[in-house]
């Protein structure tokens, strides 16, 4: 069996994002960037997946631009065995042409499982996944929370709402990983050392022109200031009367 | 005459409220200009109530009924739902930005050759292209997006548009599709529904959050009686999920789930950045905590300086009165 990751380099959740000046892209100078935290998850479950049955290698894709190449590391770091950086001169907002991409890739590398996380926190597209499924013709179960794997058959919880749905498939699939799928380990000291050393495959990959075009980023609308209606217990009355009366939300 | 094409969904045979926001959103804009709007229902023994798709502005409903649908399943609702788009030759394909609808409108839009722009919570037309205002980074900031594909596919966020029965009484014709190939290589083995009727916080229109300042598990108890006392939905902080105190698909924030409900009241939670960005789409915002200093104080629209487990449990006690 061999295992595909595909993984996101996303800025930090703590990031403060600001508009560059273009007013289409965000100003990445003071952004600390992550492996996407869902992608943690797929990273975790392939090397579980590899101890547990015997995987004969953990391969792990980035497609994005040359700083990727932190995020791959870090994969190598947690156990990952190759790492193949897809090499894009912008970030990617188009999921289509993302997933032709890492579809090419996987097909090429022969995966019979491919994980990927179940969104990237950047851009909270949820789309590649499921359209490598669709661009792969294997099946696709998305945010999962549970997976067992039994010589060619895949049994998984994917989390719905006020729910959980089992599914059954059998290999090759492509799965997307939810929070509570597993612990990722953290990288040990060795894995650190071999991480510094890996060679990164590089392949240079050029995007199909978006179908969704930015024609400009704003922030939230800032809201209007609020009111610190009192303190402790006898405060409850005052702020009852205004989520009834003013606000009108109860 | 141009189609809109909505996904109308539908879980345990019962249509969901998501659905019918989406196909008013698409009677707005069929409004704007002319288009037809075909709403899709998929499930089984669903065909009497498919009618009320008309109420809140189909023109049509395709109806695809049978056992084999009962379940969502990707593969068969994609083939299903494709199919549609195909017959009607539909040019915007809608749907709404559920577990369902986030799972099934990127498959369709790969078997189309495009790419959707999902979890949209702004859509209208400009020369007959789709605009739209979607949240990146969990809604630290905002893109406008013209969408430039063919079919030009969206998925809008639950709660954000209204449904509206714009149409009451109105009869449709409901046409039965000619259904493809059910078979999938996926099998739905079982879907198990949580305890009672468990509100997800997704889909609630007022939601209770615990955070750290909750201090353990056996204490959220206050958290759900507030949250009782107002048909809510409990929430919780990253911190609150982390220290294994709630389930994660109860988190809220930046990665857990995006939330815009009517009314968020935080307890004890200090409104982290990440966590900001899961809910700062929330109408009416309160917080109830200790620390004056807490970044959220500035924030909400109301709070109060105190003790939650003070606090709390007098909110409940006032809220159940002004119920009786």
């Amino acid at each position: 069996m061999k295992i595909a990751v595909c993984l996101k380099q996303v800025p930090d959740t703590e990031a403060n994002i600001k508009i560059a000046s273009d007013q289409k892209t965000i100003d990445e100078s003071a952004i600390k960037f992550i492996v996407n935290p869902y992608d943690e998850y797929a990273i975790e479950e392939a090397l579980k997946l590899k101890e547990s049955q015997g995987a004969e290698a953990v391969i792990a894709i980035s497609l994005g631009p040359d700083r990727a190449k932190d995020a791959l590391r870090t994969a190598v770091a947690m156990g990952v065995d190759d790492v193949v950086l897809l090499k894009t001169s912008a970030n990617s907002n188009d999921a289509l042409s993302t997933a032709k991409i890492l579809a090419a890739k996987i097909k090429e590398l022969g995966a019979d499982m491919i994980l990927l996380g179940k969104e990237a926190i950047d851009d909270g597209n949820m789309q590649v996944g499921p359209m490598l499924s669709e661009l792969l013709n294997i099946p696709c179960i998305t945010v999962v929370t549970k997976l067992e794997v039994n010589g060619n058959s895949v049994k998984a919880e994917r989390e719905i709402e006020g729910g959980v749905e089992v599914l059954e498939t059998t290999m090759p699939c492509i799965i997307t990983c939810q929070k509570g799928l597993n612990e990722p380990r953290f990288p040990s000291i060795r894995g650190v050392m071999m991480a510094k050393k890996k060679q990164i495959l590089e392949e240079t990959v050029e995007l199909e022109d978006a179908k969704l075009v930015v024609s400009s980023l704003t922030y939230p609308q800032a809201r209007s200031e609020g009111k610190v209606v009192g303190e402790g217990a006898e405060a409850v009355s005052e702020l009852i009367r205004l989520l009834r009366e003013e606000a009108k939300v109860i | 005459m141009s189609t809109i094409l909505v996904f109308a969904e539908q879980q345990s045979g019962v249509f969901k409220k998501a659905g019918f926001e989406v196909v008013s959103q698409a009677r707005k804009l069929a409004e704007e200009s002319g288009a037809n709007v075909v709403a899709v229902a998929i499930g089984s023994g669903i065909e009497d109530q498919a009618g009320v798709l008309g109420e809140y502005g189909a023109d049509k409903i395709l109806l695809a009924d049978d056992e084999k649908l009962e379940n969502y399943n990707p593969e068969t609702y994609k083939n299903v739902f494709v199919n549609a788009a195909r017959d009607t030759e539909a040019d915007i394909l809608l749907f709404s930005a559920t577990t369902t609808g986030k799972d099934l409108a990127p498959r369709v839009a790969a078997a189309m050759d495009t790419t959707l722009a999902s979890d949209c919570i702004g859509i209208g037309l400009s020369d007959g292209k789709l605009n739209v205002n979607r949240p990146l980074y969990a809604g630290k900031v905002f893109a406008h997006i013209v969408i430039e594909g063919n079919p030009q596919i969206a998925s809008l966020r639950p709660n954000v548009f209204e449904a509206v029965k714009s149409r009451e009484g109105q009869n449709v014709s409901v046409e039965k599709m000619e259904l493809p190939d059910l078979s999938s290589k996926i099998n739905v083995v079982e879907v198990r529904r949580s305890g009672g009727d468990k509100l997800d916080v997704s889909e609630a229109e007022i939601i209770v959050t615990g955070g750290r300042g909750v201090r353990g598990p056996e204490h959220f108890d206050i958290i759900e009686e507030l949250a009782n006392s107002l048909g809510a939905a409990v929430g919780a902080t990253r911190a609150a999920v982390d220290a294994g105190w709630r389930p994660h698909e109860d988190q809220v924030g930046q990665t857990g789930k995006v939330v815009s409900p009517n009314l968020y009241i935080m307890c004890g939670a200090s409104g982290a950045i990440q966590h900001w960005a899961g809910m700062s789409g929330s109408k009416c915002i309160v917080a109830i905590n200790k620390d004056e200093n807490a970044p959220i104080m500035k924030k909400a629209d109301y709070s109060i300086i105190g003790d939650l487990f003070e606090v709390v449990p007098v909110m409940t006690e006032e809220i159940k009165k002004f119920r009786e």
